[in-house]
């Protein structure tokens, strides 16, 4: 077990920067989710870190070791990989103890282990079988398995369960929480899904385009985004986007949606905004869950408004609505029993309480 | 779907447009047709021999109809086989055959490898290299490799040409190339996370290669094999060239240089030398079918 640090990590393939100069501080035991859309340069993160990736620059430390030019058997660290990589002629147990076997354990430690991680992952009946006798969620158990034996410093998922169908994701996030929770070994873990990394994580460390955007615990990043990609990125349905400016009205300062709806911000948020340009073009940021039905008896800081709801969604629990305020899409979740149709007028309310403003041309929430 | 727009008064006859199962019949029966014309013209020649081969030398040059034997014998083939000089053929084939098979395995795989997995500078054009050189025919290059052996001999006091063994120094110009081209195809439809595992779990290059790469691939490996063996066994014009003694003769060679005296054509044991030659093949392929079918497809889709 150890902790990890990058500093300063730059990879570039040819005249193409995929990873572009990042920081970031992994202690031990600690679950860490590496999360962005496609490109973002979180798998080229955790291939550097096994060593799979040369680093352009920078270094990269396991265990305050710097590892940049240590091939990654020597590195102690253990990766399951998207399709599971298992060695089709091999049986589960061979499969588990391959690393083992190599590095020349005595015959009783590797049974020891082996049978340890089989009972941990719950596949001790399937020791015996090849790979192609198991179903995917089962295989990504024993590549799971594989990484355990091996008991290393550092554990590397990339995208483990994305060739999962949605029932067994579920089931084996939790499986992969359990396991971290009993093992305690530093993991690294790379997704695109922004649940999974919510759900699993100590830390999520949200990249884009080849940066950190910004790294916290799920709550942080779920409340307090620092900038519009993370505010998007996180949560779902998104966050929605209203292009708004601020403006003073008889000593209040509002916040102006479209020439018919204007908000008088609550007294902590005016306080924070009041120093803004009255002129930037700013971004009201409301998650759907902050605009709901409206009540007889409204809150401070709730404001309503009349729209006409374009299409509803009933998810059982909850109804999503969808309308548009002056061309800009929105989306809100309202009580299943508020009355929402496709095509009818609702009056809403907007919790300004938990509201974001946006700086429209930096994307920086303010 | 037309007959229901059609004029009520007009006969209803249910139109039947290229149904399923009647295109199916047709291009069934069309592919029998072709099958057996081909199987036909393919199996004629060692039904010949066949034939052939269980008559005497007088019933062969009697004009009686060559596709029927009328006096049935098996002396072709007692006599080849208590001959110590065709034994001597199959045995110098066999020989070479085995060795060449093994030095071609010993050389293609590694190379297979290293071009399909470790992107060094210039591996692809290397790995299109490789295959360019199986297009250069044989008749191409006897008269120079001849030369090069030749000179050989003349600088080292060391005589390959006319020794059996000069064959496992040429044979593998023939058959490295392309077994190393068919298990490129394979290697590279591995995914490579299977190797990326590997040397996580703490593999060298050569493990990778001896624990992981070449069980998993066994079937290009195998289909590589009958190749570089049908190669080296049925050899005709480097074996012709290089060798001349008659205890140094292969099979093919063997069979036309002794059995053929001067113009006179030992018609039956000629034969029936080809066609105990032909059997070794024959019987690998019917074991090894399966493998090799499943080992040209895979690197053929996925090369």
């Amino acid at each position: 077990m150890a902790d990890v640090s990058l500093r300063k990590v730059i990879k570039r393939y040819d005249d193409v920067e995929a990873v572009r100069g990042i920081d970031l501080e992994i202690s031990d035991h600690e679950f860490i989710v590496l999360v962005g859309p496609s490109g973002c340069g979180k798998s080229t993160t955790l291939r550097m870190i096994a060593g799979l990736e040369d680093i352009t620059d920078g270094d990269i430390m396991i265990g305050g070791d710097v590892v940049n030019d240590v091939p990654p058997k020597d590195r102690d660290i253990a990766m399951v990989f998207q399709n599971y990589a298992l060695y089709p002629h091999m049986t589960v147990a061979e499969n588990m103890s391959f690393g083992l076997r190599l590095k020349h354990y005595p015959k009783a430690e590797i049974k020891a282990r082996v049978t340890e991680a089989a009972r941990l992952l719950d596949i001790t009946d399937l020791i015996d079988r090849k790979p192609k006798q198991l179903s995917g969620g089962q295989r990504q158990r024993v590549a799971m398995g594989r990484a355990i034996v091996r008991n290393p410093k550092v554990f590397l998922f990339d995208e483990p369960l994305s060739n999962l169908d949605a029932k067994l994701r579920v089931q084996m996030r939790i499986e992969i929480k359990k396991v971290h929770q009993k093992v305690r070994t530093t993991t690294v873990y790379v997704t695109h899904d922004q649940v999974e990394a919510m759900t699993l994580a100590d830390r999520v460390v949200v990249m884009n385009k080849g940066r950190i955007e910004q790294i916290g615990t799920p709550n942080e990043l779920y409340h307090k985004p620092e900038t519009r990609f993370v505010a998007g990125f996180i949560g779902s349905p998104a966050m929605n986007f209203i292009p708004c400016r601020l403006e003073d009205a008889g000593g209040t300062l509002q916040i102006r949606l479209t020439d018919r709806i204007a908000f008088a911000l609550p007294p902590a948020r005016a306080a924070r905004y009041n120093a803004l340009p009255r002129t930037d073009k700013l971004l009201l940021g409301i998650r759907p869950e902050h605009l709901t039905e409206a009540h007889a008896h409204l809150g401070p800081g709730v404001e309503t408004f009349d729209t006409v709801l374009d299409v509803t969604e009933p998810m059982g629990m909850e109804t999503l609505v969808y309308f548009g305020l002056d061309g800009t899409p929105i989306c809100g979740r309202v009580d299943p029993n508020a009355g929402a149709k496709d095509g009818a007028p609702m009056r809403l309310a907007m919790d300004l309480n938990n509201m974001h403003l946006l700086n429209e041309a930096s994307g920086v929430v303010l | 779907m037309s007959s229901v727009t059609m004029d009520k008064a007009a006969p209803t006859r249910p139109v039947k447009y290229g149904s399923m199962s009647r295109d199916r019949t047709w291009a069934l029966r069309w592919s029998y047709f072709f099958l057996t014309l081909f199987a036909v013209f393919s199996l004629l020649p060692p039904i010949y021999m066949l034939i052939t081969s269980l008559k005497s030398s007088a019933e062969i040059s009697a004009a009686t109809n060559p596709w029927w034997v009328f006096h049935p014998t098996l002396d072709n083939y007692v006599g080849l086989l208590t001959s110590n000089q065709f034994l001597r053929f199959f045995w110098n084939s066999a020989l070479v055959s085995i060795f060449v098979v093994t030095i071609t395995m010993l050389i293609s795989v590694p190379a297979a490898f290293a071009l399909a997995r470790m992107r060094f500078w210039g591996s692809a054009t290397l790995a299109t290299g490789v295959f360019l050189t199986y297009l250069i025919p044989d008749s191409l290059l006897f008269i120079p490799l001849f030369k090069v052996f030749a000179l050989f001999g003349d600088w080292t006091g060391i005589q390959l040409i006319n020794r059996w063994y000069v064959l496992l120094f040429i044979y593998p110009t023939l058959t490295v190339p392309f077994c190393t081209w068919i298990m490129i195809g394979y290697f590279a439809s591995i995914p490579k996370e299977l190797d990326e595992a590997a040397i996580i779990d703490g593999a060298s290059w050569f493990q990778t290669l001896t624990r992981i790469f070449i069980p998993v691939a066994l079937p290009g490996i195998i289909a590589a094999t009958i190749f570089a063996f049908t190669v080296s066994w049925a050899q005709f014009l480097y074996p012709l060239v290089f060798t001349t003694s008659t205890d140094q003769l292969v099979l093919p060679v063997g069979i036309i240089t002794t059995l053929i005296k001067g113009d006179v054509f030992n018609w039956g044991q000629i034969m029936t030398g080809a066609l105990l030659g032909a059997a070794p093949p024959l019987i690998i392929y019917a074991f090894l079918m399966d493998y090799y079918i499943a080992g040209l497809t895979a690197g053929a889709t996925k090369g």
